[in-house]
């Protein structure tokens, strides 16, 4: 690594960190309704919003309505989405007249956008009109991102009530987190990214002249539109000669904010923020990777604000910190270190002054190996999953860790608010097992963690892996799915295991050479994103429920105290021991064996 | 379940109104506004009038008088800004090095004579498959032949190169990098 690689990791830590604490008071304050000034500027308006849809915001709910409507608005969330797909060919804004989207593709791009994971089996830019991309998938980038957030208030709502049976109101939570937290940031962030030269308009796409004229061949067709063939079967081909380049704009700077502050990741154009006017230049990089941790880690601050001990949150955020910091300087030198196939034929991947060498297959030069190899970890950290470099590119570990920061369950960082909402789970299994193992009876925040609760954080942390490996195991087994990996031999059940990974714990990036956009894996990951997104989000909410109604124990000699060191360690123990544990045999058939194959290949030489 | 329809209805369409609607056309309307060349596509026009291209948007070229671009893996032509991609192949596909041969030898038969290791940036495709720039390395590569093919002076373009090299953001962000669409239109303004 060089020193300006690791200057830029640190400079990047310092900065998250630092935002955490005002970001996290401000999201406590606005979540008390305690003033800050734009909650009572926009008070009135937040007020008619209520009155319109017959809301009574002092009116909170039990943890069964609070669910009820969560997945009733989900629900709508996801058919309005199908909908606009479904007919975006009739509709306005449409400038390039893009068909209407196939029923099963749609579903699963409805899935997706609902559940806030944002895989995306289609190609922006050849698939979205203008209307569906603002109507239907901005519009999502919001509402489930601020139904993560909700979902957190809730459970911390759990900790710091006592015999109380109401943990909030869902409409109240949502458009909070909408009107002040999400908007706002969004509308800053969108503007300085146009600066930078992410384009934001309604015009059709631009044509421009090229500079050197291109040919290639396409088969020729026939008057009804079959390709023709020559007398010996194989098509027949004609030249052609391309002038000038059509470039791909439209409103794209709006929906790039929101898709990196709500932890969403779906670009706008297809390949997401490797792009050049999705991404532009060095600084706009660091502005998008910096709002994609932005929110989880503000977060953390806010729970210790909420439960009144900000060490508590101080103690998760560690946890947090200490696991995506160990794995930057594993994936980091991994992509600097280079493909040894290329060394082989002779290509200089030395890092220097003048280039920054290293495993450049899928990278953009303005963001070279530090930025795409740290973009890789910090997007699969958090459950963001946009990507500004082909992931499928990578080297064998570099591109394990993304896969493993998934599959421990997005609660390094994570999805905002259910980021936080995992990590709660695995607290409550570390006090736990714990409690067990020093004869101490389990406590968090003052709340017995008894039986009922501890089923419930074992279901949320169970339902991923089920669906992550059940879902490959399919997959590879039948033929349907084998026929969409591109890449042959263990890299291929890598494309698979990432793709299921991916899908199964609401992330949304992707080993981009598998073919999704198949009936076979639209319906696949469509349902596996389904289950790992409300069979989650409906056990934590029965656990704030639960937490609600109990007492709050004083602290005692026999309390072990959860803001120290100590249990940081146990935290990230039991974060990583479920996680090694569960995947470690999947990963040995995938990147483990290609990396062993990479070097051998080398030392036969 | 009944009594949420209400809120539940009202409140996305009033969301999707707000957010999708208000906030898309809002930052549209002030990026026109603030950023009207940027939030265009930063295009750059010609004194006819005419667009010579994005100084975003990398072109290809493959003429020996041209500073050659990243390769690129979007269909069905190379730099085809309609459908950006990049190529998906793993590291350890025969395909990719097979690929990576291939560009080596054409940059080789392009430049008998030149015995220097070819930069990684030059040989492989990127990520979008528009990537604009080329690492320094890579452009001063290719100054021997660009040399020849022009009947220039190696100093003058090293010198012209030089100049249209950007450093790190701020100093500390990103990759030294040289935009190879720009740099070959000056060069094209030279004759």
């Amino acid at each position: 690594m060089t020193s300006n690689s690791l200057l830029q990791i640190v400079f990047y830590m310092a900065v998250l960190i630092a935002l955490a604490k005002p970001l996290g008071s401000y999201m406590a304050k606005i979540y008390d309704d305690e003033p800050v000034v734009i909650n009572r500027w926009l008070a009135p308006f937040e007020a008619w919003i209520y009155r319109l849809s017959g809301v009574n915001p002092q009116q909170e709910m039990r943890w069964t309505d609070y669910a009820i409507a969560l997945l009733v608005f989900n629900l709508l969330g996801g058919l309005a989405v199908f909908g606009l797909q479904s007919l975006q060919a009739s509709l306005p804004l449409n400038p390039q007249n893009l068909p209407n989207v196939s029923p099963d593709s749609a579903f699963n791009t409805a899935v997706s956008f609902a559940t806030n994971t944002n895989w995306q089996g289609y190609g922006g830019e050849v698939t979205m009109s203008y209307l569906t991309q603002m109507l239907g998938l901005t519009v999502q980038n919001f509402v489930s991102a601020a139904t993560g957030m909700a979902t957190l208030v809730a459970l911390i709502r759990g900790f710091t009530r006592r015999k109380a049976d109401i943990i909030g109101n869902f409409w109240v939570d949502m458009t909070r987190s909408t009107l002040y937290i999400l908007m706002p940031l969004s509308l800053v962030l969108a503007l300085v990214l146009v600066g930078q030269g992410v384009v934001q308009t309604f015009s059709p796409y631009q044509t421009v002249s090229l500079l050197e004229r291109v040919s290639y061949e396409q088969p020729k067709l026939g008057a009804d539109g079959v390709a023709l063939q020559d007398a010996s079967g194989k098509p027949e081909l004609e030249a052609v000669e391309v002038k000038e380049q059509m470039i791909a704009v439209g409103p794209a700077a709006s929906q790039v904010a929101i898709k990196q502050l709500g932890t969403n990741g779906g670009g706008f154009f297809n390949v997401n923020s490797a792009h050049p006017l999705e991404n532009p230049t060095p600084l706009s990089n660091f502005l998008e990777m910096l709002s994609i941790l932005l929110i989880p880690a503000a977060l953390c601050y806010t729970f210790g604000m909420m439960v009144g001990d900000t060490r508590q949150g101080w103690a998760i955020l560690a946890a947090m910190t200490l696991m995506l910091v160990a794995l930057i300087f594993v994936t980091v030198p991994a992509e600097q270190s280079g493909n040894p196939a290329f060394s082989a034929l002779g290509v200089d991947q030395i890092a220097s002054a003048e280039q920054s060498g290293g495993n450049m297959e899928g990278k953009e030069t303005r963001f070279g190996i530090t930025n795409s190899a740290l973009w890789a970890v910090v997007t699969t950290a958090a459950s963001n999953g946009s990507v500004n470099a082909m992931h499928d590119s990578f080297t064998p570990i570099g591109g394990l860790v993304p896969m493993w920061l998934m599959q421990l369950g997005e609660v390094v960082f994570g999805g905002v608010g259910s980021g936080l909402y995992g990590m709660i789970m695995f607290a409550i299994v570390a006090v736990f097992v714990s409690g067990l193992m020093i004869g101490r009876t389990p406590e968090y925040l003052g709340k017995k963690i008894e039986a009922y609760e501890m089923k419930m954080a074992a279901i949320t942390i169970l339902i991923p892996p089920l669906m992550v490996l059940g879902g490959t195991a399919l997959a590879v087994l039948l033929e349907v799915g084998k026929s969409s990996i591109f890449n042959p031999g263990a890299h291929g059940f890598s494309e698979v295991l990432y793709a299921l990974s991916s899908a199964g714990n609401n992330n949304g990036s992707a080993f981009g050479g598998l073919s999704a956009n198949t009936p076979f894996y639209n319906t696949l990951l469509g349902v596996v994103m389904l289950f790992s997104r409300y069979w989650l989000a409906v056990p934590v909410l029965a656990i704030a429920g639960a937490l609600a109604a109990k007492k709050i124990v004083p602290v005692g000699p026999g309390t072990l105290p959860t803001h120290t060191p100590l249990f940081i360690v146990l935290l990230i123990g039991t974060v990583l021991m479920v996680g090694a544990l569960t995947f470690v045999p999947a990963l040995a058939l995938g990147p483990v064996v290609e990396h062993l194959q990479m070097l051998g290949a080398v030392a036969a030489k | 379940m009944v009594k949420h329809l209400r809120p539940a209805v009202m409140l996305f369409i009033i969301l999707s109104v707000l957010t999708g609607v208000v906030y898309p056309a809002l930052v549209t309307g002030l990026a026109q506004l603030l950023f009207p060349g940027q939030a265009n596509g930063s295009l750059m026009s010609a004194e006819n009038g005419k667009v010579k291209g994005s100084s975003l948007i990398g072109q290809p070229f493959s003429s020996p008088d041209h500073f050659w671009g990243r390769p690129s893996a979007t269909g069905p032509f190379p730099y085809n800004a309609g459908a950006s991609s990049g190529s998906n192949l793993g590291p350890t596909n025969p395909a990719l090095a097979d690929a990576v041969k291939a560009r080596l030898e054409a940059l080789k038969a392009a430049d008998p004579g030149n015995e220097t290791p070819v930069p990684v940036d030059l040989v492989t495709v990127s990520g979008s498959g528009l990537d604009p720039h080329i690492s320094p390395a890579a452009a001063a590569y290719q100054v021997p032949r660009i040399a020849k093919a022009r009947k220039m002076s190696a100093d003058k373009l090293s010198a012209l190169v030089a100049a249209h090299t950007e450093g790190r953001q701020w100093g500390l962000f990103g990759e030294p990098r040289v935009n190879v669409l720009a740099l070959n239109l000056a060069l094209d303004a030279l004759r």
